[in-house]
């Protein structure tokens, strides 16, 4: 293993003092670690908070800013933040008006983010849950941890970060999450796994006629081993993926602050049809070169086209990596006029800018 | 003869050891059905219960128990930060009041660490979880309630030792394993493994 790192142990450190060098407006706290906007909290607005392992760059703190998120919690290499660090940060962020904590469906996540919530509650801040779950290569939640949260996140932490500040309260920024999570699909491939550093090696070997398909963003291998031949095989396998394993029925659970509870909502995914809008997110999983995720784009917009899907806004590049895996993933967000709308919001980041 | 409050601070402290020992097997297995990282994230957090616990090395077994899950809690991250966290954090409360523990008292104490880790984790029996190692843990330490504690500690070594060995044919439905399938077929379960080892450096401290 050759990786630009001194000590294992210090990764994550020299990593959060790095990005607050290079954006002062953000401010890292140290134990327990977390960043928030130098402006937050911010007067009348829904505090959001995001978080999860690091090796996900620019995944959560790059979203820190201006129509975004207000804070983040990096946990350790892969490893899901701790509530104390969740606690700190959302009381960090809380202007009065609440937080609303967006969590990825991986159980790490969860069951952190699930004891945060509870230790907020009891402390007295107003505290609500989204869940993110849009990997479409997991079928079923019967024999699983249920769809894992992947790129969509990006997406979703866009549009809440614009309507919370358009003055969206706790309850109705809940609802919104529940619409833009259910209206997105994302699946994942690899052609080469990731070395997470503590491991020192790849986490598994790939022939170069073989692709991992299926991957979530920890550097396991997927949910099947395919065959490789070359860029549009695998573009059209994606797409077609997405598009079959639209239909999804699960249980979520959400925080009823009225109740003091956790309350369980059956949650349905809708099928993407023949003159759906979308927004296209292809992001690299780490180690793909831009060339090639333009030429996915490419692939991608053909395949929309035939089967009757416009593309109202992308982005290519890395948004939500495995470190170095070689991959890519493909999003589809359904969007509608409001989502759209909100999508198209100013936004300051160190990692998504446009309109400022 | 009963477990000694000092009998269950050398066994917290002994942990550090112990995961510093056995971090890389752990990452082993981890690797193969997860991403790498169970033995670092075990290991630091046992690490930080060793800085923390001589500060209440002379309080009751139940603040040695609550220290040691809280500070798991706030230390390893992962699913294995909660699940081990709840565990000696509910073990604590059954063990409030108690300067010693009676076979009986530690079955108890191991059953209501289990039933938590079960309530947060929402596991059932064959989900290849750390869970399919302690409830035959469990079990063992009730049955053994009239041994004496050596060999009620072995008797649930041994159960644990079984328990590792019936994850490996489980298929994962709980946690990041079991996005793999019928691929987690074949491996050993970190977290039930880890649990092995806490049930190992126990039977050491005596």
């Amino acid at each position: 293993m050759k990786k630009l790192i001194n000590r294992v142990e210090d990764i994550i450190s020299e990593v959060n003092q790095g990005l607050v060098a290079a954006h002062p407006e953000l401010r890292l706290n140290i134990d327990p670690t977390y960043l928030v906007h130098k402006d937050a909290p911010i007067k009348n607005k829904v505090g959001l908070l995001s978080g999860g392992g690091s090796g996900h760059e620019p995944m959560h703190s790059g979203y820190i800013g201006l129509g975004m998120l207000d804070g983040a919690c990096p946990g350790e290499m892969f490893t899901s933040p701790t509530p104390d660090q969740m606690m700190e940060c959302a009381m960090a962020i809380d202007s009065g008006e609440g937080v609303l904590m967006i969590i990825k469906n991986y159980t790490g996540d969860v069951l952190n983010f699930e004891t945060a919530a509870e230790l907020l509650h009891d402390a007295g801040t107003q505290v609500a849950t989204v869940l993110v779950d849009d990997d479409v290569a997991v079928k079923d939640s019967l024999y699983t941890a249920g769809r894992r949260g992947v790129a969509n996140t990006v997406l979703m932490e866009k549009i809440l970060g614009a309507a919370a500040v358009k003055g969206y309260t706790l309850d109705q920024l809940v609802e919104l999450g529940h619409k833009t999570n259910n209206n997105g699909y994302s699946l994942g491939v690899a052609l080469h796994a990731c070395t997470v550093p503590a491991a020192g090696k790849p986490s598994f070997e790939l022939p170069d006629n073989e692709m991992e398909f299926g991957v979530g963003i920890h550097g396991e291998p997927g949910i099947e081993r395919r065959s490789f031949s070359n860029l549009n095989n695998t573009v059209d396998q994606m797409f077609q993926t997405l598009i079959d394993n639209g239909h999804y029925e699960r249980v979520i659970r959400q925080w009823d602050r009225q109740n003091s509870c956790w309350q369980e909502h059956k949650q349905i995914k809708q099928p993407l049809k023949k003159g759906d809008r979308v927004i296209a997110l292809v992001n690299n999983l780490g180690a793909t070169p831009l060339s090639e995720l333009y030429a996915v784009y490419h692939r991608l917009q053909t395949c929309c086209h035939q089967f009757g899907l416009t593309i109202e806004r992308n982005l290519v590049g890395s948004y939500c990596t495995a470190l170095d895996m070689q991959g890519v993933s493909i999003t589809l967000l359904k969007v509608d006029d409001e989502t759209l709308m909100l999508w198209d919001e100013p936004v300051n980041t160190p990692a998504l800018r446009w309109k400022c | 003869m009963n477990l000694t409050q000092q009998q269950i601070y050398h066994w917290l402290i002994q942990c550090s050891q112990t995961f510093a020992q056995e971090q890389n097997n752990l990452t082993e297995l981890d690797t193969a059905i997860g991403d790498g990282d169970h033995g670092l994230n075990m290991n630091r957090g046992f690490q930080k219960v060793a800085e923390k616990l001589p500060s209440v090395e002379d309080k009751d077994i139940a603040t040695l128990l609550k220290t040691t899950g809280m500070t798991l809690l706030s230390s390893v991250g992962g699913a294995s930060g909660p699940l081990f966290g709840t565990f000696f954090i509910k073990a604590a409360q059954s063990a409030a009041g108690k300067e010693a523990l009676s076979v009986a008292d530690l079955a108890e104490l191991i059953k209501t660490g289990t039933e938590g880790v079960v309530s947060r984790g929402k596991a059932e029996p064959n989900d290849k979880t750390m869970c399919d190692v302690w409830w035959p843990v469990s079990t063992a330490l009730e049955n053994a309630a009239s041994q004496p504690l050596n060999e009620a500690i072995s008797a649930a070594v041994e159960a644990a030792k079984q328990g590792v060995e019936s994850t490996i044919p489980m298929q994962a439905r709980k946690g990041r394993a079991s996005y793999l399938g019928e691929r987690s077929i074949g491996h050993a379960d970190p977290g039930g493994t880890s649990v092995l080892l806490l049930m190992k450096t126990l039977q050491q401290s005596l």
